[in-house]
């Protein structure tokens, strides 16, 4: 087991080195510091000044270690728009998009897995006819469309619940919480549903399918004419195996979703990390893309290798080739 | 005499789009208590599909449209789905072909042969454990304590059919059929599980219905057998009277098949041509296109199911006559 972890961690480490050079790389040929730091004008000869002294006219590797060094320390620049640390920027708005994405991921569990489940026991019933109709549907009707319809009934004609923003917040050691107050909460609902709405129907899909796979086994069979009661044949024999691969598309979805906030938050004036990349675009606050792309990848590499540690968890038969 | 398990005209079908395919057309055996039977023939002439059907476990779309199968006084065709889970891996258990298949990869050994006992007794799981490592001991898998908390991907195939084997015994069943269960194995661990399994139902008195199509194994193993073909039984008798002189055209062709009667070097003998499928059965015997006796009878009319002689030997065939002294039917 510890074996496999490391390997996993390595091959995290490899990834976010990739990541950071074609960070860099954005940073080195698009942006240009000078523009950010000096204003119109500054003669030409100054600025060369300026270059020479910053560094800029370095070689690319050297360049290269220099923002990789000042990365593992956490400097990833300063945001010209902001005049801030460009990850004190993107720490500020975490919390609003990690909220977000956390609620959203809660509703596709809960309500994928028993859609997913019951439409794979009882794949003629009219509920599982139903479902599999309208999720193809929903894997085809775009986020801000849902959002917009979410909208429209909720908050305009149904007036059940708030139609942007985060609502009451409570700062837990400067972490913006909208997860304690019923004002938060009822704030988070129509975004989170609107971010699940990409997902949902592909896992119910996925579950469904990887689930009646696994019922025609023989395995499950064999369960079968043993006798068991067939709550533990579906819910024990079936689901376990059912889940190995859906823990995995769930992983790599997850950080697809983060790059899915951006539409969602756009939509609900939600101020996350998402509303913050926008901006940051109309501004062309490089150094602050470019840090959201490095967070953005830590996030999705963590999240990843901690899906991969669950996987040889759950599955028995990966923790045996990391033990050897 | 009434016996442990009675198969009465047992019929299969397939539901198609097209209609109804029929698999299992009319059979009839029987079992008696620790008594060993096979049941041979090629691939697709029922024998699996037999199998389950008598513990009433047809994959969809198939299912018993005729007949009843009898167990201790008891319809098992006509069972409710829960007094029949009673019945399944209870009193009657099944091995299947594949070992590699058979077991839940992520489920350990302890907990699938625990969960056997519970699903059928109130019993806590330090009993069950100590049931399920008395009967590792019988199928003689060595340090079984240690071997309960494993996952099947850490035993060999020869092995899992032996953990297969002590589940299928676990709760002392009456009757287990085994479904091909040496087929997916190498030739020399064959002989070892057979051997085990024929030791096992010896010493417990279990019945066992060997499905197979190695005519060498059952010969070893069973007592009795019946040949199917094309959905039916065509030959049925005592092991050694219908391997040493088998009467319907079909059987002699399979024993002339193996390869033990042969000079070595030899061509080895087949049957020409191949089993019909489900959907184009020939009119009268099902094997007249096959046959090297068949007459105009044969593709007309359909050959009874009788007894030939005066040890239960039974035939469906035209060219075959009764034993003189039985007399007119």
């Amino acid at each position: 087991m510890f074996a496999f972890v490391v390997r996993r961690i390595t091959q995290a480490l490899f990834v976010m080195l990739i990541i950071s050079l074609v960070g860099f790389s954005i940073k080195n040929k698009i942006g240009d510091p000078i523009r950010d730091l000096v204003g119109e004008r500054v003669t030409p000869a100054e600025r060369e000044l300026l270059r020479d002294k910053l560094g800029l006219n370095d070689p690319f590797v050297t360049q290269y270690l220099r923002f990789a060094k000042n990365a593992v320390q956490g400097d990833l620049g300063v945001s010209f728009f902001h005049k801030k640390p460009a990850l004190a920027v993107i720490a500020a708005k975490a919390p609003a998009t990690l909220e977000l994405v956390f609620g959203a991921a809660l509703i596709i569990i809960f309500i994928s897995l028993p859609i997913g489940v019951f439409s794979a026991i009882y794949p003629r019933s009219a509920f599982s006819r139903f479902t599999m109709a309208f999720s193809t549907l929903g894997v085809s009707v775009p986020v801000f469309l849902t959002a917009i319809v979410l909208i429209y009934i909720f908050s305009v004609e149904l007036n059940w619940l708030p139609s942007y923003g985060r609502g009451e917040t409570v700062s837990l050691g400067g972490w913006d919480s909208g997860l304690f107050t019923v004002d938060g909460i009822m704030h988070l609902i129509l975004p989170c549903f609107s971010l699940a709405s990409i997902m949902l129907p592909l896992f119910i899909r996925l579950i469904r399918s990887e689930m009646m796979e696994v019922l025609e086994t023989e395995y499950i069979k064999f369960a079968w004419a043993k006798g068991l009661h067939r709550k533990r044949i579906w819910f024990i024999h079936a689901f376990k195996n059912t889940l190995l691969p859906v823990i995995t598309v769930f992983g790599v979805q997850i950080g697809i979703m983060f790059a899915f906030t951006i539409l969602t938050e756009t939509v609900f004036q939600w101020q996350g990390m998402g509303f913050m990349f926008l901006e940051a675009v109309e501004r062309s606050d490089i150094s602050l893309l470019v840090a959201y792309l490095m967070v953005v990848g830590a996030v999705f590499v963590v999240v990843n290798t901690v899906v991969d540690i669950i996987y040889g968890l759950v599955n028995p038969t990966i923790r045996i080739a990391g033990r050897k | 005499m009434s016996h442990l398990l009675e198969v009465n005209d047992l019929e299969v079908k397939f539901g198609l789009r097209q209609g109804d395919l029929t698999a299992i057309n009319g059979i009839s055996f029987n079992l008696d208590k620790g008594e060993r039977m096979g049941l041979v023939g090629e691939s697709g002439a029922g024998k699996s599909v037999t199998g389950f059907a008598i513990i009433n476990l047809i994959s969809k779309p198939g299912f018993i449209s005729g007949g009843r199968v009898i167990f201790n006084g008891q319809d098992l065709a006509a069972l409710s789905e829960e007094a029949m889970r009673e019945i399944r891996g209870n009193h009657i258990s099944m091995i299947f072909q594949d070992p590699m298949m058979t077991l839940n990869p992520v489920l350990t050994i302890g907990t699938q042969m625990v969960e056997t006992l519970q699903a059928h007794r109130r019993i806590t799981r330090p009993e069950a454990e100590a049931i399920a490592l008395e009967k590792l001991k019988k199928v003689q898998i060595p340090s079984p304590e240690k071997r309960l908390a494993q996952y099947p991907h850490e035993f060999s195939g020869g092995m899992r059919q032996r953990i297969v084997i002590a589940i299928a015994l676990i709760t002392d069943p009456e009757i287990i059929i085994a479904d091909e269960p040496t087929t997916a194995l190498d030739v020399t661990i064959q002989a070892e599980i057979m051997d085990l399994l024929q030791q096992l139902c010896e010493s417990e008195d279990t019945g066992l219905i060997l499905i197979t199509h190695d005519l060498g194994v059952v010969s070893q193993v069973t007592e009795k057998i019946a040949v199917m073909y094309a959905g039916k039984i065509v030959e049925s008798g005592l092991t050694d009277r219908v391997v040493n002189n088998p009467k319907h055209p079909y059987t002699q062709g399979l024993i002339k098949a193996l390869p033990g009667s042969l000079q070595p070097g030899a061509r080895l003998n087949q049957i020409p041509g191949m089993m019909p499928t489900l959907t184009d059965i020939p009119p009268g015997c099902a094997f007249n296109p096959r046959c090297p006796l068949c007459e105009t009878i044969c593709r007309n009319q359909e050959p009874p199911f009788i007894p030939v002689d005066h040890l239960t030997r039974m035939v469906a065939c035209h060219m075959v006559k009764p034993d003189p002294s039985m007399g007119t039917r």
